[in-house]
């Protein structure tokens, strides 16, 4: 009796110690959902950017180019195209500045540091949909009367005392605000990640730099500098990919307007994808994200690569 | 001389001390806006309109709870959290029964393949979902799961395996071998083993998991804004600026809104960020 039962579980258990076997057996799962899920949707994307699929109807014909001529001759592609590099552009620029004088206080102690921790790192915590909307309140967005900035700008004598800024009803200042949105949720991330590059600088490196002579900008050009570079890079790369793709601040704060003015590809392939139901029209618009991605997914394998030489 | 000293170290601290006042200032304000709008009387909100003398900054007149009361007994927003804890304590177990086998297998039995394929699958963690909501959106029709919360149970899992399986399989990989070998010649099977010394061991990894995995389910948007369109069925990410934002804003509900749904996920975020960044830093910071 007790030979019978031992048997099969042992071969059972032979069978899950097969080293060859158990590693796929258990990675499966994640490869199967990845590529159904994530894999197999991009592809329908680029297929569908070739058809006329609109939402409601699960029938679609293949028309070629068609969508692609359709978006290129429209000025909105153009100007959302623009203000996607302008947005990512802008607000990187603003972030990796104020990030590396952040990152630099930050190391620095001083008392009530994880309180002021805390508080620098809650943009980026937030649920930014919650979040942005409390900036439409705070630029009275809505309401230019109702704007805590504007009213500030009075106190300070910025503006006079009838001036209001109407923060999302033309387009400079709209554009303005949602760049300040971006960098504002960006610089906790930004800076925490130089954080994390600044403390891994061996301190006696810094030290033999100093005794040899080196003052504070021979070091931060000629050591801080380049040995934080692969560093900086994972910033700027993520920043770029959650700033680029990002249309959940743009659809708060403006819907794309004043006059479809701040669209950026994610807000306009959205609006005709799924508002508007042209599933086709949408889908080429957001396949214009891919290079984008590519180039940012290609630097990241070269900075994986490098590391492990290293 | 001991006043000369002071003088010279708060001279010295002064800039340090400014610049963390600004970058505090600028990170805090929306919250700290948020919290007073929460808690003051509507008269005391709107004043300012029309009187330019009238400092917002301020409680001009005593706080009041009505604004959080009319959330809570006017609004749906119990409906939304129910949505959001429903989706994500689902989204979290899925993820981990994906996410630590694959974590297990990347860092241990995959070889040198196994760092190859991880950084592979944390690649897709970059696939934005502005990119996947139109093909998902057909996919979700196909299933018959529009304006189901099931459609955001089956699609979230896309954003959390990829990073918690990289993050895992750091973990893993911290874990010495030598453990779950000596539970092998002490006559476990692998599956044994990993049961009875790895799992137990890297319970703080796995908790990251939980944490981010629910702070990620409660921060997104853009999925819920394509799936769902029913009051009933939106989670608080979603809920909160489309359907409490009416024609008229009412500011008091909605900011008491914001702030009682992003304080509780802030924090919960922030007690496990540095796990967070290891994982997005990778082996940048290695060298």
């Amino acid at each position: 009796m007790e030979a019978a039962r031992e048997i099969p579980r042992a071969r059972y258990r032979y069978l899950l110690d097969r080293e060859r076997l158990l590693g796929p057996l258990l990675i499966s799962p994640a490869i199967g959902y990845i590529l159904l899920l994530i894999g197999l949707p991009l592809l329908l994307a680029i297929y569908l950017s070739f058809t006329n699929a609109i939402s409601g109807q699960l029938s679609a014909q293949f028309v070629g180019l068609k969508n692609f001529q359709t978006i290129l001759a429209d000025p909105l592609f153009f100007q959302a195209l623009k203000n996607t590099f302008i947005f990512t552009s802008i607000s990187m620029l603003i972030v990796l500045i104020l990030a590396k004088v952040l990152a630099l206080t930050l190391l620095k102690s001083f008392p009530g540091r994880p309180i002021v921790r805390f508080l620098i790192l809650l943009p980026w915590v937030a649920p930014i949909s919650l979040t942005t909307l409390s900036w439409d309140w705070v630029l009275g967005a809505s309401n230019a009367t109702l704007s805590t900035i504007n009213w500030t700008l009075r106190a300070v004598g910025i503006l006079g005392p009838q001036d209001w800024i109407w923060w999302t009803s033309y387009t400079t200042p709209a554009m303005a605000a949602i760049i300040l949105i971006q960098v504002w949720r960006l610089l906790p991330f930004a800076t925490i990640i130089l954080l994390a590059g600044l403390t891994s600088i061996p301190q006696d490196i810094q030290d033999a730099a100093t005794v040899d002579g080196a003052g504070f900008w021979r070091r931060l050009f000629e050591i801080i500098l380049p040995l934080m570079l692969p560093i900086v890079a994972v910033a700027v790369l993520f920043g770029i990919i959650f700033t680029a793709t990002d249309m959940t601040v743009v659809y708060i704060l403006t819907r794309g307007g004043p006059y479809n003015s701040t669209h950026v590809l994610a807000s306009l392939a959205w609006q005709r994808g799924i508002f508007g139901g042209q599933l086709g029209q949408g889908a080429a618009i957001a396949i214009f994200l891919f290079p984008l991605l590519l180039i940012v997914a290609f630097f990241m394998l070269r900075l994986a690569r490098r590391t492990e030489v290293a | 001389m001991p006043t000369a000293r002071v003088l010279r170290w708060l001279r010295s601290r002064f800039p340090l001390y400014v610049l963390i006042f600004l970058f505090v200032a600028f990170a805090a304000f929306p919250f700290y806006w948020m919290t007073i709008t929460t808690f003051k009387q509507d008269e005391d909100l709107f004043h300012v309109a029309t009187d330019s003398k009238y400092n917002p900054y301020r409680f001009n007149l005593p706080p009041t709870l009505s604004h959080l009361k009319q959330l809570i007994f006017e609004t749906p927003y119990f409906t939304f959290l129910r949505n959001t804890l429903f989706v994500g304590l689902l989204v979290v177990a899925i993820t981990l029964l994906i996410s630590v086998p694959a974590g297990y297998s990347l860092a241990r039995l995959l070889g040198r393949w196994g760092e190859q394929l991880g950084i592979g699958i944390f690649l897709t963690y970059l696939v934005p979902p502005t990119l996947l909501f139109i093909p998902l959106a057909r996919l979700i029709a196909l299933l018959g799961l529009s304006d189901t919360l099931w459609s955001l149970v089956l699609i979230y899992p896309t954003f959390t395996i990829p990073f918690c399986t990289w993050l895992l399989m750091g973990f893993f990989k911290s874990i010495p071998k030598d453990i779950e070998e000596q539970a092998m010649v002490d006559g476990h099977s692998r599956l044994g083993a990993i049961l009875k010394t790895v799992l137990p061991l890297s319970l703080p990894g796995l908790l990251t998991v939980v944490i981010f995995s629910l702070t990620l389910v409660m921060q997104e948007f853009v999925y819920a804004l394509t799936f769902i369109n029913a009051v009933g069925k939106m989670t608080l990410s979603l809920g909160v600026p489309i359907a409490l934002v009416h024609d008229v804003y009412r500011w008091g509900p909605l900011m008491a809104a914001v702030l009682i749904s992003s304080i509780p996920v802030a924090i919960l975020y922030n007690l496990f960020l540095d796990r967070f960044i290891a994982g997005f830093t990778g082996g940048a910071v290695k060298g």
